[in-house]
């Protein structure tokens, strides 16, 4: 069975150079960069590196702005977290867009059980920030400013300029989380006037277990990992040191292959879309039209009438690895929120599949998943209620409404009693 | 890849890959359709009474692979049951007879015995008579 690798946004394989690169870590020079004998030396140079190599890809000054952590998640903690406490006597609020990720959202949560408020702006239908409300957010006990570069479920391209010149003229720092667009747009933290970047090198074919987080000078943080003076005494805790030497050489090729590896996967990008919307009666994308607007990687798709889990689990039994956000997939049963903040229709959450693409896709590859998502979608429809009361004028499709039939929302809720979150 | 990792067990993945009873019945004596309050998905179950016990039935579910498998799994189960009997179903015998499912996924079967009980319903709402014959039997026999 062909095997088609549709997840690029959860992980991507190590590069064999990155690999190569990494193994003498492990073995040989296996030290501790504390440390203040050759085999501590040794690997804090190759730290110095690998910072050098993260600071070039995102057009930062110097090596000495770039920080490492474990992941993106923790980057994102001690960015929101970090400059929440450190400048707690100034103010007390914080300002992020409604569609960041669960590592921003979820810190925000507990930083306001904590006291603090927040504001979260909304998005347009296509997931992009709404300037003129950030703009109205921003207020004197403003601490922090959080805009995610690239959507990670919907690949919206959020307008930076624009972020960090509200920003700037407003005098308040801006966080710019950069985990899916890092290696895959270019990132000018200059332009942007950012004061704080994150990503990691697991999304541009470096390892996992490494998070890199810039902090331009002026900003203010505090860590939140408590031990030893390692990372300018900002994240305490033993460098991951292969990993940070992987993820180094991953970003340097990330950016030598920037635009060859776009060329590759944004006519893939093209060629899947319109194959599906060709193959699979109302079927939607969600978030912007492959463009300018939206990263070459990513495809956010609503199948209508079919839950996402099934659909997931019926291309995985076909070689293909897909990712979804509908309820059913997450643990806590809630649709994701980013389809919730773009105002999506609950029966379209529900069927919803994300597809990132790669370097290892072909187009071989995408017209076997258009044809077998074609299939998937029709097997699955042929079990579902809800095909089936769409056929015969109960319920209307939301997609492209005949105005036979009630709302699926409103089916929904009478069979359940209660409304569908 | 040589192995195959699932996300659910073996019989769980065999009901939702091939599900028995999958469709409507043409002359259902009962049709139950409910939905999940947790997550929004929808199933149907149809059921055919012969004699006082359920002939046949059949399922349609907008769901996750566990409700597709739980509606596969409590189809089989109930046919050639009572009414009575099918009235005391329980979702633990769906859990059971998959050989389990993860807690989260709980609820999926909570919704085929939800939707088993509303097709029972309308069935006893459509014939009030017989169902009422299938009560007296029931209490002689107790
Ligand atoms: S039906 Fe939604 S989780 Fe099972």
């Amino acid at each position: 069975m062909r095997q088609v690798f549709l997840d690029h946004q959860s992980a991507t394989p190590v590069l064999p150079e990155v690999f190569d690169a990494m193994r003498p870590y492990f073995t040989e020079y296996f030290g501790n960069a504390s440390s203040l004998h050759q085999h501590g030396l040794r690997v804090r140079d190759a730290l110095k590196r690998a910072r050098q190599q993260m600071a070039a890809l995102i057009g930062a000054d110097s090596e000495e702005e770039i920080y490492f952590t474990s992941d993106g998640t923790e980057s994102s903690n001690l960015a929101i977290n970090g400059a929440a406490y450190a400048n707690e006597r100034k103010g007390k609020h914080l300002v992020i867009s409604a569609t960041e990720h669960p590592s921003v959202m979820n810190s925000l949560d507990f930083l306001e059980k904590q006291g603090w408020t927040c504001t979260r702006v909304g998005v347009t239908p296509q997931g992009m920030i709404r300037l003129d409300e950030l703009e109205a957010a921003i207020t004197p006990q403003t601490v922090l400013v959080a805009v995610h570069h690239v959507n990670h479920d919907i690949g919206t391209i959020q307008p930076m300029r624009e972020v960090g010149q509200i920003c700037t003229t407003k005098n308040v720092p801006l966080y710019v989380d950069c985990e899916a667009s890092a290696g895959w747009l270019p990132i000018d933290v200059k332009e942007w006037g950012a004061a704080m970047v994150s990503f990691s090198p697991h999304r541009f074919y470096g390892p996992k277990g490494v998070g890199v987080l810039y902090r331009n000078r002026k900003a203010r943080i505090v860590s939140m990992i408590h031990g030893g003076v390692q990372e300018g005494g900002r994240r305490a805790g033993t460098e991951n040191i292969p990993a940070i030497v992987g993820g180094g050489v991953a970003a340097e090729i990330a950016q030598e292959r920037l635009t060859q590896r776009v060329a590759h996967v944004a006519p893939l990008q093209k060629r899947l879309w319109e194959g599906l919307k060709l193959n699979v009666p109302y079927i939607q994308l969600n978030g912007s039209e492959p463009g300018p607007d939206r990263i070459a990687t990513n495809l956010n798709l609503s199948t209508e009438f079919i839950e996402g889990e099934g659909q997931l689990l019926l291309c995985d039994m076909n070689g293909i690895a897909v990712a979804s956000g509908s309820s059913c997939v997450s643990k806590s049963l809630k649709v994701s929120h980013v389809l919730g903040a773009i105002g999506l229709d609950h029966a379209l959450a529900q069927g919803n599949i994300i597809m990132t693409l790669g370097e290892v896709n072909t187009e071989a590859d995408i017209d076997y998943v258009v044809e077998t998502f074609a299939k998937i979608a029709s097997k699955l429809r042929g079990m579902s209620p809800m095909w089936d009361e769409f056929e015969h004028g109960v319920i209307d499709s939301v997609i492209a409404p005949t105005g036979r039939g009630k709302s699926f929302s409103q089916h929904a809720a009478e069979v359940s009693g209660k409304p569908a979150h | 890849m040589s192995e195959t990792y699932t996300l659910y067990n073996s019989t769980v993945m065999e009901h939702f890959m091939n599900p028995r009873n999958m469709g409507d019945l043409k002359d259902a004596d009962g049709v139950g359709e409910v939905g999940a309050a947790a997550c929004g998905d929808i199933m149907k179950i149809s059921i055919k009474i012969k004699d006082g016990r359920i002939e046949d039935a059949r399922f349609k579910t907008f769901g996750c692979g566990s409700a597709i498998a739980s509606s596969s799994m409590a189809t089989e189960l109930i046919k050639g049951r009572t009414i009575d009997e099918a009235m005391s179903f329980s979702n633990q015998e769906v859990v059971d007879a998959l050989g389990g499912l993860p807690p989260v996924k709980i609820h999926c079967s909570v919704l085929a015995e939800e939707a088993l009980k509303a097709a029972l319903e309308d069935y006893v709402k459509r014939n009030p008579s017989a169902a009422a014959k299938v009560a007296t039997t029931d209490s002689v026999a107790a």
